[in-house]
This record gives structure tokens, C-alpha cells and sequence, in this order.
């Protein structure tokens, strides 16, 4: 699998990790990553660590990650390589995510 | 036996015997059967029947089954007509020979029964995988004939909207593929009519329609607002608002807008997402990068949205290099990305600016393996005098009567003054005297210059003499941001009269403002330096009116224009 999830025991932070691009190929992967969860989260992180290039349309997919989140649910991005995090940076989308 | 479907079949073979025995087994086999003795008969056949699957004997009198096999297919086409050999050679190259006449199978003699139906469902299979995969082909082409249309017809609309731009002019060099639109990317130019260059790059989301999509409303704003004299971050919060109001949540711009004055000596400059805008110097150095500091348009809601440019000095000559998001994401087999170090030595290395751009294609060419067609380049140049371009016309006369004898009062207050800009509206207003419109430029230029006096160095006391270097410049619009937030009290007030005179009218405006004023004398009597980035204003105003005075100790600046 491209796109893992991994939900904590007491469900409240759901990691989806995404291997290899990040681009329109996994968008329908990434969707039901988060869209097929039980309940509700209070943390949803994605984590970047395999994730070895990341396009303008999976900028899309974050933004529609933090559309379905909505306010009560942080969402953080983590583990973006040096080249993941500067197409993020060049987006400016630390302001909408954590980025760490 | 039954045939999953029943075809026709031609049996050519010379000797009776073997003839009737085929066609006996096929019939069985549920097939229809016509026969043949010879090669030319069984070509004649084949042209009258069209069977779906021939049976042919390599060696026949009147022409051999090679030949006959030769002409069946061409006659057959795209279509596959399966052609299985029956033979008694033996020999390989006999074999190969059935083979290279366009023979799809042989079989031996003698004749078996099973292997015989065997071969024949084979050849049925392959005969309908053949006739799916035209048929899809054929489908696929009609589709892309009709995209392609549906393409053409969506940019003819879209370079009407779009048609108003001055991408030709002599200072703005590009390059941009024909479907650039179709890939996401835009590019649009336009007057100010204070005779500003206004120029947007941004790269939509995505491709082909979707991408396509946003691009006309944003035209349409980009075009409208700029026409009207509207301000960059007057214009950045609309069509950020549309695109955020039209797009679904995953669609979206990067854009970078930027507005080259003549007036000031400057570019300002808003980078969404968009890659380093670069200014080079007027030998082609690179002097400094304009990184993107904001979210793409049509993320934020309204009320979140960050329409703060920046103000970079600008001189004659200096250009600015603007590309679409494909130059630095070329990748090389490895994926590596060509990047902004591969992209800085092309820059390096370029002597001769009109050849910059072919520099360019040629590394990402070598770099990537292939040509890249999905690019956009714009290449500025900050413009000098002598090719200021003629007004825009706002508005065709409509004939209707215009007002001559009016006068207006306007006083914008406190936190108004942060983000509201008045000038559009006066201009547009002044737009309906018909002896006024010729002078739109002018109008726009001196109201501007008014009302951007009275605000900075007026209400917020600002110091042009700030702006003397490169450095002040920009601590000046850092100042100028700094205290525009925190403007509480204040105003700037204006008053517009228009009366008729014999021959024409006269327009009168005045604008006060809250602040300390100015020694009128002395500021007036300064020299106008020939290449510093203040003390343009006054100078202006008075050469663009009939008549310009400063009263109330500089508070307030008294103006005509006579026609």
C-alpha cells in the first residue's frame, strides 16, 4: 500500500503515511485514508517520511484533508524531505498546516 | 459442436479430395465455407465474400497461395483476416515463407479435425481482439478530435476576455505554449491608466478544463480593475475572493502580481506560491529574488487573505524574470529536479537577454531528456520614458448627456484608511465628462499622487526624503506599512468641482489632510533629483494640471484642469 493508516489505540490521532510520490495517482487512497475512520479524531498527521515528491495537486488533497477536518481537528504535516518541504515553503502552507 | 459464432470461411486448395474433406470439417464445425482452387480465385472470392478466416494452400496453379496471401491482406486492410497455410512442406524456410506472406498460422497435412477447430477458435479470438482494439481506437480518436475542438473554441473565447493585454509590448518578452491555458498556467498584462504595467503569472491546479476553468474570471477581474486604476491589493483580494467563492476546496492559484511604475521607479510585487521572481540587472546579473510569500489566491477566506506587496526599486533597463513551476520541476532520469542552482547558471551565463530563453529550453532539454512545452516565461523590462503607452480608453461615449455643473465631498477617515483607496471611483466618476476623458491618465495619475501625499506624508508624517537609496526605499514602505496599521485619528478629504466654461469646463479638486503640513516654499523650490526615488510628486502634479497650488501651510492641495 501507498498510503498507510495508522489509528491510536484510544482513536483520537489518525498517522497516514503516504511511500513514494505524492501526486493525483493516490488522491482517491488518501481520501479514504481519513473519509473511511471511525468517529472522530483530534489529530490527524500525515506523515511525509517516505514521501519523495510531492505535487500541486497533493497540495490540493491536504487542503481538502483540512476542509474535511474542519476547526476542531488539528492537522499536522511531518517529516517532509529537504525537497518536499520546499515546494511546501514555496506555497507557503505552514500557514495553514504545522509543519514539522 | 457449437461455434461460439458461426463465420465464413474460404477454403482454397487445389486438390478436390483435400478441398472437400476442409470444407467438410469446418461445416461441421458449424462455419459457412466457400471454395476456391486456386490463389486468383480464392482473391476473387475473398473481394466477392469477405470471409473472416481463409484456409490456403501454399502451392497452387494460376497463382500460389504466397501471392494470394499477399493480396488478401492488402485487400483486408486494418481489419485481421487470419490466413492459416496448409501445406505439406516441410522445410523450415518453406514455413518461414508462409509466414513473411502475411500468413498467420499453418498447419499440416494431414488434416486433423480438432487441431483444425482449435486453430480456428484461436484465430476467432484474435481476429475480435483485433476488431476491439480498432474500434477503441477509433473511439479514442473521434474523443480527442472533439477535446481538441472543445480546446479551440474555449481559447478563441478566452483570448477575447483576454484580449486587451499588452503582452506585445516592446518591453515584455514571453514565452508560453499555445495550451498553456490547458495546463494550468495564465498570463496577463494590462495598463494602469496612470500608464503602470500591471503583470500576472499564475498556474492553476491541475490540467486540462479544470485547470482552464479559473482562468476567465480571474482574467476578467485582472483586466476590469486594472482598466479602473484599482490598486494590486485592491485587485489580489477580489480575485482571491472569486476563485475562493468559485473552485472546489482543492483547486487553486499560485500567482505573482506585479505593477511596474514608472512614476516611482519601482516594482511592487505579490508572490503566491508562485517560484523566485528573479531582478536582474541591466547586464543580465541577478541582483535579487522575490520569494513567494503567501498562499496561492483562492485558499484563504476573505477575511484571512494577505494582500501585503512589496516595494522594490526599479531602473530603466533592469528586467524581471517570472517562470511557471515546470523549469525547476524538470526532472532528470534519476528525478532529480533541475532546481534553482541548475536554473541560476543558465541566468550566469547568459550574455545576450534576447537569447535567454532558448539558454533556458536548451538546459532543461539536456537536463530532462526532452523539449518541454508546458512552460511559461516572462521576461521584463522596467520601461523609460518615451515608451509610456497611450491611455486606455475606460468607457465608449454612450450618449447620454453628462452632468457639467456638480461638485462632491469625500472624507475618508481613521480605519478606513488602511485599505480603502478612493482614486478608482473619482476617476471612474470623471469618466462621464467627455472633455475629461482624453486626460484619464493624467487624472489618475494626479489624484493618485494627491491622495497618496495626504495619506503618507500628511496623516502618517512620513518623510520622502526617506527614499534617497535603495536601502530607505525600502525601510520607507516598511514605515509606511508600520504605521498604516496603527493609524487611529486622521483623515484625507476631497472635494471635486466641475463647472462649464464657454468654450469647455474646468475641474477643481482639493484635497486636505489631517497632518502638519509641509514648508511649501522650500520643498517646492527643491530641486527634482534626475535619478532618486523621491521627489517625483509635486513636480508631476504640476506639469500634468493647468494649475497646482499647496495652501494651509501644505495641508491642503488645490488643483485645475481646464478643458
Amino acid at each position: 500500500m501507498a498510503v498507510e493508516t495508522d489509528l491510536t489505540q484510544d482513536g483520537k490521532t489518525l498517522t497516514i503515511k503516504i511511500k513514494g510520490r505524492f501526486d493525483f495517482s493516490k488522491h482517491q487512497e488518501f481520501r479514504d485514508a481519513y473519509e473511511r475512520q471511525p468517529g472522530r479524531q483530534d489529530c490527524v498527521v500525515v506523515d511525509l517520511k517516505d514521501t519523495t515528491y510531492l505535487d500541486s495537486s497533493a497540495l490540493g488533497m491536504l487542503l481538502l484533508l483540512r476542509d474535511h477536518a474542519g476547526e476542531t481537528v488539528e492537522v499536522q504535516v511531518v517529516n517532509p524531505s529537504s525537497d518536499v518541504r520546499k515546494i511546501l515553503a514555496i506555497s507557503n502552507f505552514e500557514k495553514l498546516f504545522n509543519i514539522s | 459442436m457449437p461455434a461460439e459464432q458461426a463465420l465464413t470461411v474460404l477454403v482454397a486448395e487445389d486438390g478436390a479430395a483435400d478441398r472437400l474433406l476442409l470444407a467438410q470439417i469446418v461445416r461441421r464445425q458449424g462455419h459457412e465455407v466457400v471454395t476456391a482452387e486456386n490463389g486468383a480465385q480464392a482473391v476473387a472470392l475473398f473481394v466477392e465474400r469477405r470471409p473472416q478466416l481463409v484456409l490456403l494452400d501454399a502451392l497452387m496453379p494460376v497463382m500460389d497461395g504466397f501471392e494470394a496471401a499477399r493480396q488478401i491482406k492488402a485487400l483486408a486492410g486494418e481489419a485481421l483476416v487470419p490466413i492459416i497455410f496448409l501445406t505439406s512442406l516441410n522445410e523450415e524456410e518453406a514455413l518461414v515463407r508462409c509466414l513473411e506472406a502475411g500468413g498467420d498460422d499453418f498447419m499440416a497435412k494431414p488434416y486433423s479435425a480438432a487441431i483444425l477447430a482449435a486453430k480456428i477458435r484461436a484465430m476467432d479470438r484474435l481476429r475480435r481482439l483485433q476488431g476491439t482494439v480498432l474500434a477503441q481506437r477509433d473511439q479514442i480518436a473521434r474523443h480527442h478530435h472533439h477535446l481538441l475542438n472543445e480546446q479551440r473554441v474555449a481559447k478563441a473565447v478566452f483570448d477575447k476576455v483576454a484580449h486587451a493585454g499588452c503582452l506585445a509590448a516592446a518591453n515584455i518578452r514571453y514565452l508560453q505554449s499555445p495550451y498553456a491555458l490547458f495546463n494550468g498556467d495564465l498570463m496577463l498584462a494590462a495598463f494602469t491608466p496612470a500608464g503602470d504595467m500591471r503583470v500576472l503569472l499564475g498556474d492553476f491546479t491541475g490540467h486540462g478544463l479544470p485547470a482552464a476553468v479559473g482562468a476567465m474570471p480571474l482574467a476578467e477581474v485582472f483586466y476590469g480593475m486594472t482598466a479602473k486604476g484599482y490598486d494590486m491589493a485592491e485587485v489580489l483580494r477580489e480575485m482571491n475572493a472569486k476563485l475562493k467563492r468559485i473552485l472546489p476546496v482543492d483547486m487553486f492559484c499560485c500567482a505573482v502580481l506585479l505593477n511596474l511604475s514608472m512614476q516611482c521607479g519601482a516594482v511592487e510585487v505579490w508572490n503566491g506560491g508562485m517560484p523566485d521572481v528573479y531582478h536582474l540587472s541591466v547586464d543580465g546579473r541577478v541582483l535579487s529574488v522575490l520569494q513567494s510569500r503567501h498562499l496561492p489566491l483562492g485558499i484563504l477566506a476573505a477575511e484571512c487573505f494577505d494582500a501585503s506587496t512589496e516595494m522594490l526599486p526599479l531602473v530603466q533597463g533592469e528586467r524581471l524574470l517570472l517562470l511557471s513551476d515546470g523549469v525547476l520541476d524538470t526532472a532528470d532520469e534519476q528525478e532529480r529536479l533541475f532546481g534553482d542552482r541548475r536554473l541560476r547558471e543558465v541566468l550566469d551565463a547568459n550574455r545576450d537577454p534576447a537569447r535567454l530563453f532558448d539558454e533556458l529550453l536548451l538546459a532543461l532539454e539536456r537536463f530532462g531528456g526532452r523539449p518541454r512545452d508546458d512552460i511559461s516565461l516572462c521576461d521584463i523590462r522596467m520601461f523609460d520614458a518615451q515608451e509610456r503607452p497611450p491611455m486606455p480608453v475606460l468607457y465608449a461615449d454612450s450618449g447620454r448627456s453628462s452632468p457639467q455643473d456638480w461638485s462632491l465631498a469625500f472624507e475618508v477617515r481613521g480605519a478606513s484608511l488602511k485599505s480603502f483607496n478612493p482614486v478608482p471611483y473619482m476617476v471612474q466618476l470623471l469618466q462621464e465628462i467627455p472633455g475629461l476623458r482624453a486626460r484619464t491618465g493624467h487624472l489618475h495619475s494626479v489624484l493618485s499622487e494627491l491622495y497618496s501625499n495626504a495619506l503618507e506624508h500628511g496623516v502618517l508624517g512620513l518623510d520622502s526624503q526617506l527614499k534617497c537609496d535603495v536601502q530607505g526605499f525600502a525601510d520607507y514602505y516598511q514605515e509606511r506599512a508600520r504605521r498604516l496599521a496603527l493609524v487611529g485619528e486622521g483623515y484625507v478629504s476631497i472635494r471635486l468641482r466641475v463647472e462649464p466654461r464657454p468654450q469647455g469646463g474646468r475641474l477643481s479638486i482639493e484635497v486636505r489632510d489631517s497632518g502638519a503640513g509641509f514648508d511649501v516654499p522650500s520643498v517646492l523650490a527643491r530641486a527634482v533629483p534626475d535619478h532618486g526615488l523621491s521627489g517625483r510628486g509635486l513636480n508631476m502634479v504640476q506639469q500634468l494640471a493647468s494649475d497646482a497650488r499647496w495652501a494651509e501651510g501644505g495641508r491642503c492641495a488645490q488643483v485645475e484642469f481646464q478643458w
